[in-house]
């Protein structure tokens, strides 16, 4: 049996881990923000967060098209600054599959941080902390459970992105040739037996990370209440 | 200027709180009032924890606040501690972490409040590897209040701490509060809607109502007014008042306490002679004769002369002021018995008292008869 390239196996996780990555980033404030504000705009920001949960995959691949490609005005300035594309690059997939994941970080951090409330956070503060190190010492740790759910489902969601994919980034091997595309290419090119071993792969690996996550849940519980 | 100054206003929907104070940076200062009177909002304005206040806070003379709440100090820089009702010890950290949390953060400021010096003060040394879900109601707010003193207060700030706890709890933790102004030399403001806790803990009281001021002043004196919403829910009328313990008599089981002059006779204190016991004496106690009875079983009658006779009409209540040698007793009775002895101001009358309770100074909590 042919071994299938496994290229498209480490740009996978690469992908995956970096948008993981710069959406605890970014999706940890917002959560925080969306959680503890009392602003009237706050169910207006909801929804924009929650938008990549229902548009269809091709809408927001083509509108990414639209707005990453070199005549738009964020695609004009990535290209005079590095003489390259947005769109078809492995940079255009990172910042695309931000904003496709992005409401599988905020939405378990956000309930997370709601259901803690402003109780410790109040109380860190006339214990002399400062918000980021009440952040940081009690928020945090409090919210592991959150922060564990957002990165499993971040990561996996990223891994099993195929439709913005496959209409920004395209199929250039080594750039944004994903696992999900490979697969889909060995399908329409009839070969089979690739595509059983990289889709038996995927299976194999979404399962154990989840059953580490579900272990690890239930073998260290976090101390609330 | 050793004081907290404000002069604050808030308003949510139709109520409204506007208060102007000075309170004096020594001992306890309770704020009493029924729930919805505002007196929680206060502490938490004061605390920089609810922003939407406008006005003016300084504590000696170092402004906290000045017009928009958003824009005042905000709550981690202004060197207080607060207890909450609910404790809120961090669940991740065992009782030694809580109590660290607080000491790390606190290490430039003066350091006259001691790790072991709390622990042991609030006898918590058995505790200290333990986590907060497993303690009880009263030993998390034990560790509350001592993590809230390794913040090394310059104000301590206490929200109804007890209120979430049964009465033998209570009773448990009443005297490490007692003690909290003295031994740790910290002046606290004391957030209560039980009249009990005023009379055994604090040494000022304001009294709120519906977001205003109806009295302030030491307790003692805003006790023993009559022009007070005494009928509030918890308020049971009363007065405060200081005697000093002049006897003991192990064979009856009996103290005495000098009060202005007469005895008072109660079972037995463990206290040395000549402490000073805060007492607190219910109006609802008080019965009113107006030759001095004999044949009755009753020890303590106190001479004593009325001052005011307030009716309630609608209730079949009447509220006596009395002076006895300088301080004020209240006595509750009814209207009738008012009118049929002709109870006036100025007449010379014996206070008749059924039962006193001590403040937690004394090691005694509950409601003790006095020797029938």
């Amino acid at each position: 049996m042919p071994l299938p390239d496994l290229d498209p196996l480490w740009l996978t996780l690469r992908l995956a881990g970096l948008v993981t990555l710069i959406l605890l980033v970014i999706g940890t404030p917002l959560a925080w923000w969306l959680a503890t504000t009392r602003w009237r705009i706050k169910s207006v920001a909801e929804a924009i967060t929650a938008l990549p949960l229902v548009l269809p995959p091709t809408v927001l691949g083509f509108y990414f098209l639209v707005f990453l490609s070199p005549q738009s005005t964020l695609g004009g300035l990535w290209f005079s600054a590095t003489g390259s594309n947005l769109t078809f690059s492995f940079v255009g997939l990172v910042i695309c599959s931000v904003i496709y994941s992005l409401p599988f970080t905020v939405q378990p951090l956000q309930a997370t941080f709601e259901t803690l409330g402003r109780g410790y956070w109040e109380t860190a503060a006339t214990l002399r902390a400062s918000p980021m190190d009440a952040f940081l010492t009690v928020i945090s740790p409090l919210a592991a459970r959150g922060y564990l759910t957002a990165v499993v489902l971040t990561f996996a969601h990223t891994i099993g992105e195929f439709g913005v994919v496959l209409m920004v980034g395209g199929n250039i091997p080594g750039e944004t040739k994903v696992i999900s595309i490979a697969i889909y290419e060995h399908v329409e090119t009839i070969r089979y037996a690739e595509a059983h071993l990289l889709s038996a792969g995927l299976l194999a690996f979404s399962f154990l990370v989840l059953l580490f996550v579900y272990v690890m849940n239930r073998r260290f519980p976090i101390h609330v209440g | 200027m050793n004081e907290l100054d404000f002069d604050l206003r808030i308003s949510f929907g139709d109520f409204t709180l506007a208060i102007e104070q000075r309170v004096p940076l020594h001992g306890i200062t309770a704020l009493f009032g029924p729930s919805g009177c505002g007196k929680s909002t206060l502490l938490r304005i004061l605390a920089g924890l609810e922003r939407g206040a406008s006005g003016r806070i300084a504590l000696k003379g170092e402004t906290w606040q000045a017009g928009d709440g958003r824009k005042a100090l905000p709550t981690h820089r202004r060197g207080i501690g607060y207890v909450f009702q609910d404790a809120r010890l961090f669940p991740h950290l065992d009782v030694a972490g809580n109590l660290r949390y607080a000491e790390r953060r606190s290490q430039g400021s003066e350091q006259r409040i001691h790790f072991d010096q709390v622990v042991d003060a609030l006898d918590l040394r058995a505790l200290l590897s333990r986590r907060a879900p497993s303690l009880s109601g009263g030993e998390r707010q034990r560790v509350a209040i001592g993590r809230t003193l390794l913040t090394r207060p310059r104000l301590l700030l206490m929200d109804e701490p007890l209120a979430s706890l049964d009465f033998k709890r209570k009773a448990e933790i009443l005297p490490y509060i007692a003690r909290l102004p003295r031994v740790f030399d910290v002046p606290i403001i004391y957030v209560t809607h039980d009249i009990d806790e005023v009379a055994r803990l604090a040494d000022r009281m304001i009294v709120l109502q519906a977001g205003r001021v109806m009295a302030s002043g030491d307790v003692e004196s805003v006790l023993a007014r009559t022009d007070l919403p005494v009928d509030h829910e918890q308020y049971e009328p009363g007065a405060a008042l200081t005697a000093r313990l002049v006897g003991h008599d192990p064979h009856y089981q009996l103290s005495q306490l000098d009060l202005h002059g007469q005895t008072v006779t109660v079972p037995l204190i463990e206290a040395a002679l000549g402490s000073t016991l805060h007492l607190r004496i219910r109006a609802r106690d008080v019965a009113i004769a107006t030759a001095r009875p004999t044949s009755i079983s009753v020890r303590n009658i106190l001479a004593a002369t009325i001052v005011e006779v307030t009716a309630r009409p609608g209730t079949p209540h009447a509220d006596i002021l009395l002076d006895i040698g300088g301080s004020a007793l209240r006595a509750r009775i009814t209207r009738q018995s008012a009118d049929e002895l002709q109870l006036s101001p100025g007449r010379s009358v014996y206070a008749i008292v059924k039962s006193v309770s001590f403040d937690a100074l004394a090691s005694v909590y509950g409601d003790m008869p006095t020797t029938p």
